[in-house]
This record gives C-alpha cells, structure tokens and sequence, in this order.
C-alpha cells in the first residue's frame, strides 16, 4: 500500500526553480534515503510533499487536511530545535496534538511505547535540552514516534552525531520500516545510506536522478554525474561497504 | 549692521567675556552692572508673567518695550488685552538682548541660564519674587516701582488696594468648606495665594483638615470623604491632558452635583496683582449665593 | 485544580480585597466593604464605587493582560526577552493613544482612545515581527525593540510638546512609566471588552504554542496553522496591551518578570504558561498598586518605577542566561 504518492511536484522559491517534476511512492516497509548533492532540493522536497511549502503536482499528503496529514506522516526537521526546558516526557507527549487532547489512555501508551523504544525510559523526567546531542536526537525521534504516523520523515537525523548515535539512529528507523511503517530520510553519509536504506533517491538539481535499490543507485557512473567523485565498494559478510575516495575533476 | 550682526557681536561678547565694550552695535550704551539704576529706564523688558503685569500696571507710557508671550495670552494673562500693545518675548537671551534694554524684569522661577547670561553681557537684571499672600502684594507693588522709577504710581496702587480688599471682607457668621482641587489632583492651602483668596471670601479650606496645610497632592478618595461644599477647580486649558482628567472623575462630578461647584478663573488668581480682588469679589458672590439657597 | 492555580487564586483574592481597602481615606476595612456592597450612596460608597472598585478591576485586567501577552510573545518568539513594554508594544500603543487625545478624537468618540492604542501596538507587533520574526536571534529582537520604543517615546514625547495644554507636556511620565491612580468605572468600560477580547485570542494558544516549542515546521506538520497562529498573536497581543495602555500608561516588565518567575512551576511548558502567567501578571500589578499606595501614599509614585526596580535586575539575569542555555 502506498503511504506517500508525489506526481510531478515542483517548487519554486523567489522565481527559481528549485524542484522540477519529481514523482515517486513509498509504501509499507521501505526505508527511503534520499540523497544528492548540497542544494539539490532533498529538504524541499520533503517540506514540499507533506505540503508544509507551496508546490505545484500532486503529493497525497499536502492534499490532505491539515490534522488527517498529521496522522498520516510525521516530521523531524533538521534544526532539532526545543526552544523550553521540557522534561522528556513532556516532549515525546508533544507528537500526540494531531490525536486530540493529551491524558487518554492511548495517549499515555504510545508515549510510554515511544520512549521505550528510544530507551529513554532513564531520562523520563530529566530536563530534555540538558541532555546531550544524541539524547536529545533520541527523544525528537520519540516524539514523531508518538505521533503514531504510518509515515516518517527526517531530515539529515543523523547530522552532527558521532558514529555510535549514527548507527543506532539507523537502526532504529530500518527496525520501524520492518514493522510496516515508511520511512523517508535525507543523508549525506553514502556509506551509511548504502548499508541501511532499502531504497535511495538520488537528487540532482531538483529532478531525479535514479530511484532503486542501493546497488543500482550508487554505481560509478551515477555518483560520478551527480557528486563528481570516485568511490570505493565492496560486499563484505557484514553487509556492503561504500566509501568515496577521490574527486573526479 | 544688521540683527544677525548684532548677534554676532554678542556672541563674541559673550564668549571674550569682554563685558559691554565690544557691543558696538548699540545705539544706547549699555550700563555696566557695577553702575546705579537711572533713575527712571527707559527700555525695559518683562520675562514673567506675573512682573509682566505688575509692569503694564506702574509703567509710564512708552517705558515698557516687551512683555512675555504668557502675559499675552488670555488663558493665563488677567491683562492680555493691555499686553497687544507691547513687543512680545518668549523669554530668551538672545531676543531680549536684541531689544537693548536697560532693565530687564524676571521671575524667581525665569530660565537661570537666561539671566546669568544677560547679566554677563551686561543687562541689569531685576529679580522679583512671586507673591505668596495677599500681603505680598503691596510688597511686589513697591519694588516693581522703585525698579521702574515709579514709585508714586506705585503708592497710589497700593492705597488702592488696601482699600478695596478692606471693603471685600465681610463679617461672616459661617464659613462654607471649600476644596481648591487644581490638575494631577493638586490644592492650594491656607499660606497660598489662591488659600488666602478664599478664606478672605469666607470659606474654610480642607486642605488644613486634610493634613496639608501649605498644600500638596489631596488624594481623590479624601477628597470625597470630606464632602467639600464649593469645589473649586481650574478652568482647563484646551487642548486635553490627562492631568486635568481627574476634574471630570466621577468622584469630583458627584460633588460638583450635591455642591455649588465654581470654576475658578485662572488668570485672575495665577498672580500677586491687584487682580486677585476679582477673584474674591468673585468668591464672595458664590458664598452669598450658597447662603441664600 | 491544579496546585499552583490554588496558590494563585487565593493569592489574587487577597489582594483584590487588600486593593479595595487600603487608601489615603483610612476608613476602617469592614466598614469600607459595606459600603461598596450596601451602597447607602453616602461619600465612602462613592469612595469605594468610584476609586477603589475600578482602580481593582483595572489592575487585576491590566496585569492578567501583561502577564498573559508576555507568555504568548515568549512562546511565540521562543524568546524570554520578548515583552511588550520593553520590546516597544507598549510604547507604540502610549503613541496612538496620546494622538487619539491630542487630536481630539477620543472626545469625539470615546473608543477611539483604546482602540488608538491597539492601531499603535499592532504596528509595533507587525514591526517587530518583521525586523526579528521567530528566526530572528535575541539580539534581533531587543536591538528591534530599542529602536521601536525609542521612536515611540520620542513621538509622544514631540506630540505632548506640541499640544496647547501646559499640563500635557509632563505627562510623558505617566506614559512611560503608568498608574492606575483616580482611574474611574469609565476607563473598566473603555479598556476591558477590549481586553477581553484579547485574552478570547490569546488563551486558546496554549497548544499551538506547545507545538512550536519543536520550531515552526514541526508545529505545522503537527496540524499547527502557522498563519492563524501568527495574526492570532499579533490581534490578542494588540487588544490586551493597547487596552491596558490606553487607560494606565505603559506598565513594563510584568510580561517579564511573571512568566519568567513561573515558568519552572509548569514544566517550561508555554501553554499553561499562559493561563498562570495570567494569574501571576494579576496577582503582580495587584501588589505593585498596592505597594505605591503602601510605600510613597500622596505621592502617586508611578507603577513602573516600581516593576522596573524588580523587572530589570530578572531581565539582566536573562540576558545573561540568553544563548548560554534555553530557559
């Protein structure tokens, strides 16, 4: 089943075209990396399919009402901005608003599933902008999980931590994409991407360039036309390994 | 040379300090300060209201040259008819040293600047203190003639006024209470022109029984609870302020309403002149009518 | 209820009736309280009807007014520098309620008074939002907000001056600084259906301003309608401060201090913020109108001389705080 559907979607900011008719889908289990370039449009894209910005094309989540919408995908931005001293727990309970008031049963249960499942169960109570960077990743991540969306989608999640946060943010949304849900994340880091997404969509310069399992998408010719590089790739028991090495001039 | 010029010398004057030698432009030589006052000036300005009017009183004809723009306006002025026939000042140095007076005329409260600096240029300049009584008056009346050299017209005046307020002061079997009530919810007391206008007319003040007998800030709730019997307010100004707002408090219309309420001419009670005697023939007439309901 | 609702309550209760009974006319605290109640239309219950009962409305509206508009500008700015009075709200609306008397409108037609004030707080808002809108930095907003109340202190200022009334030109004190002094049921009728108003804009906030706490696109994936929520800001924040200003002056800080000092007590959550900063702001301006009475009686010592002795020492802490670590 298809949870995001974007048919010739463009936008286009202060009259310059920054997205040229994209169209894809992503249903149940995928876990969805986009990438491409600084500046080829993987934020816009996303803010523009869950119609967060103006587009032209169709996205089946911008055509939805504003509540349905935020039943249907949830949003991490990348600033990872919490601008009071919440506790943990009050934060995670934020992503519950589109269900209606806070305090029911279901609320507290999909609070409590979120914040387990980020083992944030110790840092419940602590105060959620003195934790460190990676903590309070985690907890953002709680708090779309508590949204209790079908669809996740994050921009660069995975920016500005350190390997072992890295990895275990990864994993976390390759498990959720396991479970049935989509997941939808901007990355930077090829090698990870290659590792853990079940599909990637190579931006350039707004349109896409090549939609499809990481092997068909990172090969030679593809990360030569969109990111002027040279990459070193190998099957391995541990799964693929993918390491650019050299600027191509 | 021409006005500027003028200035220009007394600039220059001003910042040699070189005294009255360097203002060649003057026709008149002007009298160093050290020098007596002539008998009689002949080119004097006033810069205050209230000397404004004591002066227009005691001058001799073609003696005063200008008079201050307050004492033309008829707001504040009891004489601002007799006030058109002089040049107006607004009270700064640099204009009144233009007229080349020989005496000029101020208040305790005119602008200190502007005096020092008329009197470095070498102006005499004649303090008169504001009147705080009616005692006062005849007190104002002679310095402003012996500063103007009319000390007979001075006499006259006084006389004049001994007689008419020993005429305004009637046996009073009661006095009425009465409450001065000015803008920002000020009153006057008892050792205040505006006290001794009223109790000359026969009215006790409240503001003695309101703990404030040389006057100050009488709260509006006291006000209120002392249920004055004539409240006695400024006409206000137009134009609106806030300060004055409080005239038309609810509190102070219900007074108006259960007292006879008078609205004070300002010009006539603002200055130590014989023009206060308005203000209590005035006053007077309000408490006979209060008597006769 | 929850706890700190019936510390508050009780806490605003006490005020308002110490608010009704103390004054210059020293009338026993019982017997006062009759009076407003009976009403044998003798001097105490006009005393108590006419100065005591409105000058208590107006400082439990006007401070629940502050308190409420500086949680709302603080949750909406992320900021907890963003006050009316210091961010030149309050200024600006003084300005269009100094034109409104000036000009002759207000005693033309009554409302224009405080709705002068609110044209003035909203071009003030509109202002501040576009010089440093919720991207905007802390410096952004205070460097805005100087400017913006430099220029309405120094408009009123040249409006006062120019006006033919000699008392006009002193009353730039009360503009800057506010009292509720000899205010009359007059001014309750002026400002509050306004204030009102204001606080109907201003209260449902509470989960839109939860959901910003994540930024402005979070909220708006969350079903937060960014418009609404920004004209709502802008229209309560005008209606309670203009209000408020129109009749008592420009009153600073308490939409500082307040949610500021209770912030902690509600888990630095901005939606409740609001309703108990609410309270706080009350229960504030209740104490400060007391004070002045209490400290200088006779004197009508302005009410901001008082909450900026107390508000600026907790804004120089925040400035300190500011950017070390989120409030």
């Amino acid at each position: 089943m298809s949870l995001l559907s974007v048919k010739n979607l463009s936008v286009t900011l202060r009259g310059r075209p920054v997205l040229r008719d994209v169209s894809f889908d992503v249903g149940q289990g995928e876990l969805v990396g986009l990438i491409g370039p600084n500046g080829a449009g993987k934020s816009t894209l996303m803010r523009a399919a869950l119609g967060l910005i103006p587009s032209q094309g169709a996205s089946s989540l911008a055509a939805l009402p504003r509540v349905l919408r935020a039943r249907q995908a949830a949003w991490m931005p990348q600033s990872r901005e919490i601008a009071w001293a919440l506790s943990v727990e009050a934060l995670v309970t934020l992503g519950r608003m589109p269900h209606g008031q806070r305090g029911t049963v279901a609320d507290r249960a999909a609070v409590d599933a979120a914040i387990a499942r980020m083992d944030l169960d110790p840092f419940r109570n602590r105060t959620a902008t003195r934790l460190s960077g990676g903590e309070q990743a985690r907890a953002l991540i709680a708090r779309a999980l508590a949204q209790e969306t079908p669809l996740l989608m994050a921009d660069e999640p995975i920016a500005g931590l350190d390997p072992e946060h890295q990895i275990a943010t990864l994993d976390t949304f390759a498990g959720l994409a396991r479970d049935g849900h989509g997941v939808i994340l901007s990355l930077h880091d090829l090698g990870l991407a290659a590792r853990h997404c079940t599909r990637l969509i190579l931006l350039v310069k707004g349109g896409i360039l090549a939609d499809g399992p990481p092997a068909q998408v990172l090969t030679d010719d593809l990360m030569a036309r969109a990111f002027h590089i040279r990459a070193f790739h190998a099957d391995t028991p541990d799964g693929p390994v993918f390491q650019p090495t050299q600027v191509i001039r | 040379m021409g006005r500027i010029g003028t200035l220009l010398a007394a600039l220059t004057a001003m910042i040699a300090l070189a005294g009255p030698a360097s203002a060649q432009g003057h026709a008149a030589p002007m009298e160093p300060s050290a020098v007596p006052l002539p008998v009689q000036p002949q080119r004097v300005v006033s810069m205050n209201l209230c000397t404004d009017q004591l002066a227009m009183m005691l001058a001799a004809p073609g003696q005063l040259l200008s008079v201050s723009h307050l004492a033309a306006d008829p707001r504040g002025s009891a004489m601002a008819e007799d006030a058109k026939a002089y040049r107006i000042n607004r009270g700064l140095a640099e204009e009144i040293w233009l007229m080349q007076p020989d005496l000029v005329i101020a208040g305790s409260f005119s602008t200190r600047a502007t005096v020092d600096m008329l009197r470095r240029l070498g102006v005499r300049v004649v303090i008169l203190r504001p009147a705080y009584g009616l005692d006062d008056i005849p007190d104002r009346l002679r310095e402003m003639g012996t500063a103007l050299g009319r000390m007979d017209a001075a006499e006259a005046a006084v006389t004049d006024f001994n007689t008419r307020l020993t005429a305004l002061r009637d046996e009073v079997a009661r006095r009425p209470r009465a409450a001065l009530y000015y803008a920002n919810g000020y009153t006057s007391g008892d050792k205040t022109l505006a006290g001794e206008i009223i109790a000359t007319a026969g009215f006790t003040n409240i503001a003695a029984e309101a703990g404030l007998p040389s006057g100050g800030h009488l709260p509006l709730e006291v006000l209120a609870m002392a249920q004055p019997e004539a409240v006695i307010t400024g006409r206000p100004y137009p134009g609106a302020s806030r300060s004055e707002e409080v005239l038309d408090h609810p509190a102070v219309q219900a007074l108006r309403n259960t007292s006879v309420g008078a609205v004070l001419t300002d010009r006539d009670w603002i200055c130590g002149t014989p023009h206060v005697l308005r203000a209590i023939d005035d006053m007077r007439n309000t408490r006979r009518r209060m008597e006769a309901e | 209820m929850k706890p700190l609702m019936l510390i508050l309550v009780p806490l605003i209760v006490v005020l308002c009736l110490s608010s009704l009974v103390i004054g210059p006319a020293g009338v026993g605290p019982v017997e006062s309280l009759r009076a407003l109640v009976a009403g044998d239309e003798g001097p105490l219950t006009l005393v108590m009807r006419e100065i005591r009962l409105p000058r208590m409305i107006l400082a439990v509206a006007i401070g629940a007014s502050l308190g409420l508009a500086g949680a709302a500008m603080q949750g909406y700015l992320r900021n907890p520098l963003a006050e009316p009075g210091l961010i030149g709200v309050s200024g600006s609306a003084a300005l269009g309620a100094v034109l409104s008397i000036q000009t002759g409108l207000s005693a033309a037609f009554a409302l224009a008074l405080p709705f002068s004030a609110l044209a003035g707080a909203v071009i003030a808002v509109l202002l501040l939002l576009a010089l440093a809108g919720p991207r905007g930095g802390s410096l952004t907003l205070i460097l805005a907000g100087i400017a913006i109340s430099a220029m309405a202190g120094a408009l009123t200022s040249l409006v006062l001056n120019l006006s033919p009334n000699p008392f006009a030109a002193n009353e730039i004190v009360f503009w800057m600084m506010g009292s509720l002094t000899d205010r009359s049921m007059l001014h309750v009728w002026l400002a509050l259906p306004i204030m009102v108003v204001g606080w109907a804009l201003l209260l449902p906030l509470a989960r839109p301003l939860e959901a910003l706490t994540l930024g402005e696109d979070a909220a708006a994936s969350m079903g937060i309608n960014l418009v609404r929520l920004r004209w709502q800001v802008v229209l309560g924040t005008a209606c309670v401060v203009g209000a408020g200003t129109a009749v008592a002056g420009a009153i600073g800080f308490i939409g500082l201090i307040v949610p500021h000092v209770l912030r902690p007590l509600v888990g630095a959550r901005p939606g409740p913020l609001l309703i108990t900063s609410a309270l706080g702001g009350a229960a504030m301006l209740l104490a400060a109108d007391i004070a002045v009475r209490v400290v200088l009686p006779g004197r009508d010592l302005k009410l901001g001389v008082l909450t900026a002795l107390v508000g600026a020492p907790f804004f120089l802490h925040l400035v300190w705080r500011t950017g070390r670590t989120p409030v």
